[in-house]
C-alpha cells in the first residue's frame, strides 16, 4: 500500500503510522454528569468499523511529519483520498 | 457412521465406497429455536455443545460462504492456554480441558497434538513478567515451566542464542499447548452438531435482523426470513457489520494479521516457538510447512490480504531467531480478519435487545478458544446467564471501567 502525502508525494506505508479512527471527537467535558459519561464511552471505546469508507489518521513520521487523514477503503487497501489534518474541520 | 478401525477396515475392503458425508448441508427451514450467526469454528462448536450438551436441537447454522472459510481456514493452528489475567484464564483453561478429549468426544481425528508451546524471553523484566504469568498459570491449576538459558537450549539447540541484541536468556513453556488441524476442528465440530439434528446452512448471508418490541424474532437472509427463538451471532471479523443489522455499535475494529508457510520441509521444529524481543511465531505442520506469522498490519482492514511490509518485519524476526530456516522458500501468504476489542480480549454476552446474544472480540485468540467459546457461548444461549468460565467477559466491561487487558497497552486496538 501507498499513501499519496500532500507534501511528499506517493510513499510506501512502511513510512506513516497509523493512531486509528478520525471519526471520533472529544467530547466537551462540561455539563451533565451522566451525559459527558456516556459521550466519553463513546469517544474511548465505541467504532462504527465499517466495510466502506473509513477515515483515519496516519503520521508521516518517515517523511514531513505531518498528520494526515486518510479516506480509504478497507476492503480493498484502496486510498480514496489524503488530507491535511490541521486543515480538517473539527466537529 | 461412527469411525473406528473397524469401520476403516470395513470400508477398505469394501473399496472406500461405503464412506457417508461428514455432515448434511441443509436447506433452511422456517423457523428454529436457535439461529446462529456464523458457520465459523466458533459457531459449529456452539451448536454442537447446544445439542451434545444442552439438548437444543432445533438449531440453525447460517453461514454466508463456506463453513470454516473464513478465519477458521486462515488461522496458525496453535492451541495454548498460557494467559495472564483472571478474566481470561478460566475460558483459555477450559477450551485447554475440551482440546484435550475433544477428538473422543466428536469422534473425529482433529490431529490435536501437545508439542508444547515455549515463548522465549530476551531481558531481565521480561523474565520476571513471564515468572509472573506463569505463577498467575499455575494458581488457576494451569501448567507452566519457566525455563533457562539451559532449559531452552536443550529442547532447541538450533535458536540463536548468541544474538547480538537480543540473546536468548529462557522461555516460559506450557507443555500442554500445541497445535490441531484447524480445518478438521471446523468439520469434527459440524459433524457433531450435524448429526444430533443442527442444520448447517451455506451460501446463506444474514442481511437483517428483525427486531419486534426489543426483542429478536429472527433474521433476514439471502435464502429468506427465518424466525428464531434466540439469534446469537459468531461472526468474528464481521461483529460490527452484524451488530450494526441491530442498532448496535460496538468497541471493535477489524484489523488483519497475517500468516504465512514454508514449502514442506523434513521435521526440525517439535514444537510451537515465539520470539519474546520481535513478534514472530512458529511451529510446523503434519505435512512439514513451516507456519509463522507476528504483528497485525496496524489499521483498520476487512481486505484479508495484508501488506508487503509486515510480511518483512516477521521474517526478519525469523531469521533473527532460527537463521537456519532462511533458505526455506514461502509458499503462501495470507491474512484472517481479527476483531480487535478495545482492550484485547473477547465479549461473550447478551445484547440490549432481548434474545440476541453476541459472541465477538476475538483478537488473535479464536482459534485456540474454539471449544470453550463454544461451551461457554451454547450455555448462553441455553440458560441465560453466563458460564462461571466467562462472568468477565461481559460487554459493558468497558462502560464499567473493568477491562481485560492482557497485554497492558491501553485502550487503542493496534497495540495489542
Amino acid at each position: 500500500m501507498r499513501i499519496p502525502c500532500p507534501y511528499c508525494g506517493s510513499r510506501d506505508v512502511s513510512e506513516f503510522s497509523y493512531l486509528g479512527d478520525a471519526a471520533p471527537q472529544r467530547p466537551d467535558p462540561s455539563g451533565d454528569a451522566s451525559s459527558v459519561e456516556a459521550a466519553f464511552f463513546d469517544y474511548v471505546y465505541l467504532r462504527d468499523n465499517p466495510a466502506g469508507p473509513h477515515r483515519g489518521l496516519w503520521y508521516h513520521g518517515a517523511g514531513c511529519r505531518s498528520w494526515l487523514v486518510v479516506r480509504r477503503n478497507p476492503s480493498t487497501h484502496e486510498i480514496l483520498d489524503v488530507a491535511l489534518a490541521a486543515k480538517e474541520p473539527v466537529a | 457412521m461412527r469411525y473406528s478401525l473397524f469401520s476403516l477396515l470395513g470400508n477398505t475392503l469394501g473399496g472406500h465406497k461405503g464412506w457417508q458425508p461428514t455432515w448434511r448441508d441443509a436447506a433452511p427451514k422456517p423457523s428454529y429455536d436457535v439461529v446462529i450467526v456464523g458457520g465459523g469454528g466458533h459457531g459449529l462448536a456452539t451448536a454442537y455443545y447446544l445439542a451434545s450438551r444442552y439438548g437444543v436441537r432445533n438449531v440453525a447454522v447460517l453461514e454466508k460462504g463456506w463453513i470454516g472459510g473464513g478465519n477458521m481456514g486462515r488461522n496458525t493452528t496453535i492451541i495454548r492456554s498460557n494467559y495472564l489475567l483472571p478474566g481470561n484464564i478460566p475460558l483459555y483453561e477450559l477450551s485447554m480441558k475440551l482440546w484435550e478429549g475433544l477428538e473422543q468426544d466428536f469422534n473425529y481425528n482433529a490431529m490435536v497434538s501437545q508439542r508444547g508451546v515455549l515463548n522465549l524471553y530476551h531481558s531481565d523484566a521480561q523474565r520476571d513478567a513471564y515468572a509472573r504469568r506463569g505463577n498467575a498459570m499455575r494458581l488457576h491449576g494451569v501448567d507452566a515451566e519457566l525455563l533457562d538459558r539451559d532449559g531452552v537450549r536443550k529442547l532447541y539447540p538450533f535458536l540463536n542464542f548468541d544474538d547480538a541484541r537480543f540473546p536468548i536468556q529462557g522461555g516460559l513453556l506450557q507443555a500442554r499447548g500445541g497445535t490441531a488441524r484447524h480445518d478438521a476442528v471446523a468439520w469434527g465440530f459440524a459433524r457433531g452438531a450435524s448429526d444430533r439434528g443442527v442444520d448447517i446452512v451455506q451460501n446463506c448471508e444474514v442481511t437483517g435482523i428483525t427486531i419486534v418490541d426489543g426483542r429478536v424474532t429472527g433474521v433476514e437472509t439471502t435464502r429468506g426470513p427465518i424466525a428464531a427463538g434466540k439469534v446469537g451471532i459468531a461472526v468474528a471479523g464481521s461483529s460490527s457489520r452484524v451488530a450494526a443489522m441491530a442498532g448496535m455499535r460496538l468497541p471493535i475494529e477489524s484489523f488483519v494479521l497475517q500468516a504465512m508457510v514454508s514449502e514442506g520441509l523434513k521435521p526440525i521444529i517439535p514444537g510451537v516457538i515465539t520470539f519474546g524481543a520481535g513478534h514472530f511465531y512458529i511451529s510446523q505442520s503434519d505435512k512439514g510447512g513451516l507456519v509463522f506469522g507476528g504483528d497485525l498490519d496496524g489499521y483498520n482492514s476487512y481486505a484479508q490480504r495484508g501488506n508487503l511490509p509486515t510480511v518483512e518485519d516477521i521474517c526478519e524476526g525469523g531469521m533473527a531467531l532460527m537463521p537456519a530456516i532462511g533458505r526455506a522458500r514461502i509458499l503462501r501468504t495470507w491474512a484472517g480478519l481479527c476483531d480487535m476489542s478495545m482492550d484485547g480480549s473477547p465479549i461473550i454476552d447478551r445484547t440490549p435487545t432481548r434474545n440476541l446474544y453476541l459472541n465477538a472480540g476475538w483478537n488473535y485468540g479464536g482459534f485456540k478458544a474454539t471449544p470453550g467459546s463454544g461451551l461457554v457461548f451454547a450455555h448462553l444461549l441455553a440458560r441465560d446467564e453466563p458460564h462461571p468460565a466467562a462472568t468477565e467477559l461481559r460487554l459493558d466491561r468497558f462502560a464499567r471501567g473493568a477491562v481485560i487487558d492482557e497485554k497492558g497497552q491501553g485502550a487503542q486496538p493496534n497495540l495489542h
